[in-house]
């Protein structure tokens, strides 16, 4: 068995305790004071923040870039090696703990009054500061919120574990004030979109894999790139994931640990934003002033939050028998290097498998599971049936092995009414029926106004479905192939399996290249819970297997149908080719008049990044073709490609039979 | 074993490799019945290992029988025996070190099995066609089961641990000596006509399988000992060359050009008992290469008898450009090709002066940058050896009792001086050690320069005598891994060639890895794993390795043993190092050193010598190649 199918099946039962329990009780001001030492035996003690980078500036990479540079502009080499010091200046953290003592005190209090408990795995925490003293560790958390940015400092901070440097992004560092205490707290930053900047990328590259190769401090990153807006996962980004690798594939570092870290949200504290963000109102720019008006979400009530340290994987086990580290041996190292196939396969899937063990260890919350029951009854349901059905699902997701934060010695309904009083901005009750909060469109508007109106509720509610989607996702997958086929046999239910899999890659996050054991996953998780039974090479529902396939069903339905939206509306038209921009207001615009005339009651159509992972898919399966024109990207669809995949998933037709290796 | 220190004048020089030599081989062993003794055109003739070499040698161990390590009653470390300078002195904190470092004990021992039982060994597969050309050709030979024994095997630990425990696996069935090229070249052309397997034996320090039988081989086996060709046939002052047989044992050959005031100047670790041909035959490299070269440097013309004639070159030059240089497709052969029985070697005039020294560095990343900066300078001396923390602490549990109080005061200064005043850690210093020779003005003037540089990179002057025990360390290595061996614990070394940017974190990542590889695999105690940095190049170094762990509590140690061993090569390998540097490629990762194998597969024709090889024809010194079908398949098997 390979390392990384090792990790997946580690155990998964965490006990959490909360670590706000003891500042309600303690002064803050002397937990902010307390004596901190960085628990870490290894190697020789930490350099100062100039000397590493010295270190960076003086690289023999940088120097190799540098010429280079020189070359390609004729600009003279002190110029380049000036504009290179200015980067660096730009990006450098300057983590005085100080500051971090600074934060820890107004954290506490701000902690206290938005959150009722962060729950933290201690037992996390310990295997961390293990593999803190056995190698360098990088912390890949994912990203919900703002709050995550400084939560892991707070808590290394409060367990006397190394601060680490934080990627983050540059407009973080324009806020006055708060740029330069995020910086002194160990933000480091990265701009976006660098493209092709070759010496803005080894200036960075440098720069993260001296951290690593000094064991300066851990190095934290978000491996999706950036805030999921969506609550979902996002596909991974592999620029920082191959510096990060980099080190140990060239022998600089023994191993390295990478540790995925899950952080859930009963509430996330910007959630009415996300829904407007995903309808394409443009995010406001993050400015000192923003937050201070931010103040008023203070007042609010956010629940539990929970942050789950997973298991640290070691880059050398999971290497192992992948990655073939011989062929750094025949390039001087510092030379920069293109990484090879190898090299990005074993990268990207090691991005993959750690947004996985993210989503394995998300918390639950009760909210999520009666978002992802309200969403199945848009119009509103009864309180008492959502009840029911809502526990039902607490059970279904319990043995797909999620872990739920479901409070014991507490009666259902009212874990029900607390749910639904923190989530006053999502639902409403009136009566016994419980409905969507909407906010009623001006008297005149346009009738456009009013589904963009019931789209941000609906978005709003389907974010806190999404939380716990992926553990849905797999098995809902092998439901769908269930109804679509037309036959039992086990292969036909692999071929549409693997076609949905790939179809939502994006969308749901599968780790390449486990089609089949990931098949086999679903038919056993269903198998386990009397929902399908396999005899002789077939697959088939039970009777009382029904209500889960359905549901199952039920909850990827929005996708399927705003993926058909979408390939009918390329279909439909006529030019030859098209950019994201003219594609994502086209969509908008023939999407609204479909919801108008009742023709699509999917809202996640309308969802920017459904859109995009609509066309990211097509891509893959080779129905759009991708070209790069003067810094622009144009796609050209072949529409019979299309039409073909859209039959497939309207069950028209079978998709390509491909071989299953595990049957 | 270490040399009486610095002497001057040539004459001093002389006297101390004598000393350094003598006493060596035991004086009860008189002069072989070799026929070409008698011969008067004799120019000189060296002291023969006797053709009974079990009479002076362990059988399941390293060196000389009376000389071995032992745990005296009172628990204190001792070496026995008067052939060497360590002979009866006490090494006190030995123990302390052996306990602590592989949490031995001297309670509980695994000692060897007494003594050779003969009965227990299969009788001899002979070839009688082979037996009765030979014996009328009066060549000598031997079928006695010890003789047998001690030719089967070389010293790695698989090979040693096996002895001790009184296994035997497949043995030559007959050993045979030569006395002089023509006798090779009857022997080689013998067992040709009768199908017989022939291995060259020459000192028998082999670490690389090289000696083993294959256990399937169902031809005869006969071990060709090559000790009794140890002539040197002629010495030429005008082209400083000496023409050597090639079975001369390393110190005999330099006591002999000493006496006539020349040295070769190549001294590997194991030169009291490797011979002339074993350098060629693994490419070995010595420990003063940098002012003598590598055995390559030093080949000006080698003779070697192969199943299809003989291979040598016509005239002994410098250098000649004539295809490529059959010198180095015979070197590193590890006697798979054929026999070396001649070669002609540079020689040197004695040097006038010799001196050790040694630096201390704060840590070793220092000592590495350090020694870099030496090679860039191209300034380095005859030898330049950076030992890492644990190897410096091994070599400090090597201090010989001291004898007067005062000595051991002064010790304690120094250690104040290093720890207190220059804040060292002793948990991470690390010592150079240093040896120079040459004219004793050229000398002091390069130990200024090499200690300047040793300076800016921190380094402390520390004194001859750290040096000198340095080098000692070396040379008793193989007799302590016998001691280790009475006590629960194995190990072993092995060695790498890897470029200078990558010389730190090769040394770090392979001690980490068999420290975490033993662990996986159940040994109860961290492993000693410790490196040294023993040869500088322009583009890159040599590095040392030592593993040694406790093995109790583990059904198969051996086993254990080479899988970590064989973990630790591949993580040489995938930080950038070869997989040997002069002990020669080991032969369970040998498919790794594709190109040799593939030449053999297509030059080989009816693995006549040792599976792994091969024929040669000679047309007008013209090397053609011819492989069979037969041969391929042959390698595929081995593979």
């Amino acid at each position: 068995m390979d390392s990384s199918a090792q990790y997946l099946m580690l155990s998964r039962r965490e006990d959490f305790r909360d670590i706000l329990e003891e500042r309600r009780t303690s002064s803050d001001l002397s937990h902010a004071l307390k004596s901190f030492t960085r628990m870490s035996s290894r190697a020789s003690p930490p350099c100062s923040v100039s000397t590493l980078n010295k270190t960076v500036l003086e690289s023999q990479h940088l120097h190799y870039i540098m010429q280079e540079v020189s070359k390609d502009t004729g600009e003279p080499l002190e110029a380049i090696r000036e504009e290179a010091a200015g980067i660096l200046e730009e990006m450098s953290q300057n983590l005085q703990l100080g500051y971090i003592r600074f934060l820890g005190f107004i954290l506490s209090k701000v902690f206290k009054r938005l959150f009722r408990k962060i729950n933290v795995n201690e037992e996390g925490l310990q295997r961390l500061q293990q593999a803190m003293q056995e190698s360098p560790v990088v912390l890949m958390p994912n990203h919900r919120s703002y709050v995550d940015f400084l939560v892991l400092s707070y808590l290394l901070f409060t367990y006397d574990l190394s601060i680490p440097v934080i990627a983050a992004g540059i407009p973080l560092m324009g806020m006055q004030l708060i740029g330069e205490i995020l910086r002194r707290s160990g933000a480091f930053f990265i701009r976006r979109s660098i493209g092709t900047d070759k010496l803005y990328w080894a200036v960075l590259s440098e720069y993260v894999k001296t951290i690593l190769r000094k064991d300066f401090a851990p190095v934290e990153f978000y491996v999706e790139g950036l805030r999921s807006r969506t609550l979902k996962s996002l596909p991974p980004k592999l620029g920082m994931m191959h510096m990060v690798l980099e080190p140990f594939f060239k022998g600089e570092v023994y191993d390295i640990s990478l540790v995925p870290i899950s952080i859930s949200y009963d509430r996330v504290v910007e959630e009415s934003l996300l829904a407007y963000e995903i309808l394409g109102v443009p995010k406001p720019k993050e400015t000192t002033m923003g937050l201070l008006k931010a103040r008023k979400v203070m007042d609010e009530d956010y629940g539990n939050m929970h942050v789950c340290f997973g298991h640290p994987l070691s880059v050398r086990d999971l290497a192992k028998g992948k990655v073939n580290r011989k062929q750094y041996n025949l390039i001087p190292r510092d030379l920069p290097m293109k990484p090879s196939e190898s090299i990005h396969a074993f990268a990207n899937t090691t991005a993959h498998l750690v947004l996985r063990l993210q989503q394995d260890n998300m918390v639950l919350s009760p909210w999520s599971l009666m978002a992802t029951i309200l969403m199945q009854n848009l119009g509103g349901i009864n309180l008492k049936l959502l009840t029911k059905q809502t526990v039902w699902l607490k059970w279904l997701v319990l043995d797909f092995g999620a872990l739920v934060d479901w409070p014991v010695q507490v009666a259902d309904s009212e874990v029900m009414s607390s749910g639904l009083s923190l989530h006053h901005s999502v639902v409403r009750c009136e009566g016994d029926q419980v409905l969507l909060a909407e906010q009623k469109p001006q008297r005149g508007a346009a009738p456009e106004e009013a589904v963009f109106r019931r789209a941000v509720a609906v978005l709003m509610c389907a974010s806190y479905r999404n939380q716990a989607l992926h553990v849905l996702a797999s098995p809902a997958m092998l439901s769908v192939a269930l109804s679509l086929a037309a036959a039992s046999s086990r292969a036909d239910i692999y071929n549409l399996y693997a076609f949905l899999r790939e179809m939502f890659y994006n969308e749901f996050i599968f780790i390449p290249d486990r089609t089949g054991q990931d098949f086999e996953e679903a038919c056993s998780l269903l198998q386990k819970c009397g929902t399908v039974q396999i005899i002789n090479q077939n697959i088939m529902v039970t009777d009382k297997g029904l209500s889960v396939t359905s549901f199952l069903t039920a909850a990827v339905e929005p996708f399927i149908d705003a993926y058909q939206v979408i390939f009918r509306y390329i279909c439909s038209r006529s030019v030859q080719e098209f950019t994201e921009k003219q594609f994502i207001s086209g969509i908008r615009t023939f999407t609204l008049n479909l919801i108008l005339t009742g023709e699509v009651k999917s809202y996640d159509v309308l969802s920017s990044e459904t859109q995009k992972n609509a066309l990211a898919s097509l891509v893959r399966l080779n129905a759009l073709t991708k070209k790069k024109r003067e810094e622009q990207t144009y796609f050209s669809p072949n529409k019979a490609a299309i039409g073909r995949t859209a039959d497939i998933l309207a069950g028209k037709i079978a998709p390509q039979a491909r071989t299953y290796s595990r049957l | 074993m270490a040399s009486s220190g610095h002497g001057s004048g040539r004459q001093e020089a002389a006297d101390r490799r004598l000393r350094l030599i003598a006493g060596h081989l035991h004086p009860r062993i008189a002069a072989s019945e070799c026929k070409a003794e008698a011969a008067e055109s004799d120019p000189v003739r060296a002291k023969t290992v006797p053709k009974r070499r079990q009479e002076v040698m362990k059988w399941n161990g390293w060196g000389y029988s009376d000389s071995r390590f032992l745990f005296n009653k009172k628990g204190q470390a001792e070496f026995t025996g008067r052939r060497y300078r360590l002979g009866g002195l006490i090494f006190p904190s030995l123990k302390d070190w052996f306990e602590s470092t592989f949490g031995a004990n001297l309670q509980h021992k695994s000692p060897p099995t007494a003594a050779l039982n003969s009965s227990a060994i299969t009788p001899p597969n002979l070839n009688e066609p082979f037996l009765q050309d030979l014996k009328s050709m009066g060549i000598p030979h031997s079928l006695e089961a010890e003789d047998r024994v001690f030719r089967a095997h070389g010293h790695c630990l698989h090979e040693i641990f096996a002895l001790r425990e009184g296994r035997f696996g497949r043995l030559p069935d007959m050993v045979v000596w030569p006395n002089c090229h023509d006798d090779v070249v009857k022997i080689v052309e013998l067992a040709c006509q009768h199908n017989a397997c022939l291995i060259p034996y020459g000192g028998g320090t082999s670490v690389s399988s090289a000696l083993e039988c294959p256990p399937d081989e169902m031809r005869s086996i006969v071990s060709l000992d090559t000790s009794q060709m140890n002539h040197i046939l002629w010495i030429d002052e005008k082209n400083l060359t000496a023409h050597v047989e090639a079975g001369i044992v390393g110190q005999e050959l330099e006591r002999l050009l000493n006496e006539s005031g020349f040295c070769t100047g190549h001294e590997p670790d194991s030169m009291e008992f490797s011979t002339l041909g074993g350098w060629v035959a693994t490419r070995a490299s010595g420990m003063k290469k940098n002012i003598y070269g590598n055995i390559e440097d030093l080949v000006v013309h080698i003779k070697m008898v192969t199943p299809r004639g003989v291979v040598e070159k016509s005239c002994q030059v410098p250098r000649m450009s004539t295809g490529p240089d059959i010198h180095h497709f015979i070197m590193g052969s590890e006697g798979t090709l054929g026999v070396v029985t001649e070669v002609t070697l540079k020689i040197r005039p004695l040097p006038e002066y010799q001196k050790y020294g040694s630096v201390v560095f704060p840590n070793f990343e220092q000592g590495v940058a350090c020694l870099r900066e030496v090679a860039k300078q191209r300034c380095a001396p005859a030898s330049i050896r950076l030992m890492d923390n644990a190897q410096f602490q091994f070599g400090h549990a090597l201090k010989p009792q001291v004898s007067s109080i005062f000595t051991s005061f002064l010790d304690g200064l120094k250690k104040f001086y290093i720890t207190k005043f220059k804040g060292f850690d002793t948990h991470r210093l690390c010592v150079a050690t240093l040896l120079f020779e040459g004219d004793r003005e050229k000398v002091l003037q390069h130990e200024k320069q090499v200690y300047d540089i040793a300076a800016k990179f921190g380094g402390l002057a520390a004194g001859e005598d750290n040096g000198q025990r340095g080098y000692m360390l070396t040379f008793v290595i193989a007799y302590l891994r016998d001691l280790g061996m009475d006590y629960y614990v194995i190990g072993e070394s092995f060695e790498t060639s890897v470029p200078w940017d990558r010389v730190l974190d090769l040394c770090r990542n392979v001690k980490e890895r068999i420290t975490r590889e033993c662990k996986e695999r159940g040994v109860q105690f961290p492993p000693m794993s410790t490196c040294r940095v023993t040869q500088t190049y322009d583009a890159g170094a040599c590095v040392y390795f030592y593993f040694a762990f406790n093995y109790r509590g583990l059904a198969d140690p051996v086993h254990v043993y080479e899988q970590v061993e064989h973990a630790a090569r591949e993580e040489i390998l995938a930080n950038g190092g070869s997989l040997s540097h002069h002990h020669g490629a080991p032969k369970p990762m040998s498919d790794t050193c594709e190109t040799t194998n593939q030449i053999a597969a297509y030059i080989q024709s009816h693995g006549l010598l040792r599976p792994r090889f091969l024929h040669l024809v000679v047309h007008d010194g013209v090397v053609d190649a011819k492989a069979t079908e037969d041969d391929e398949r042959l390698c595929r098997k081995r593979r």
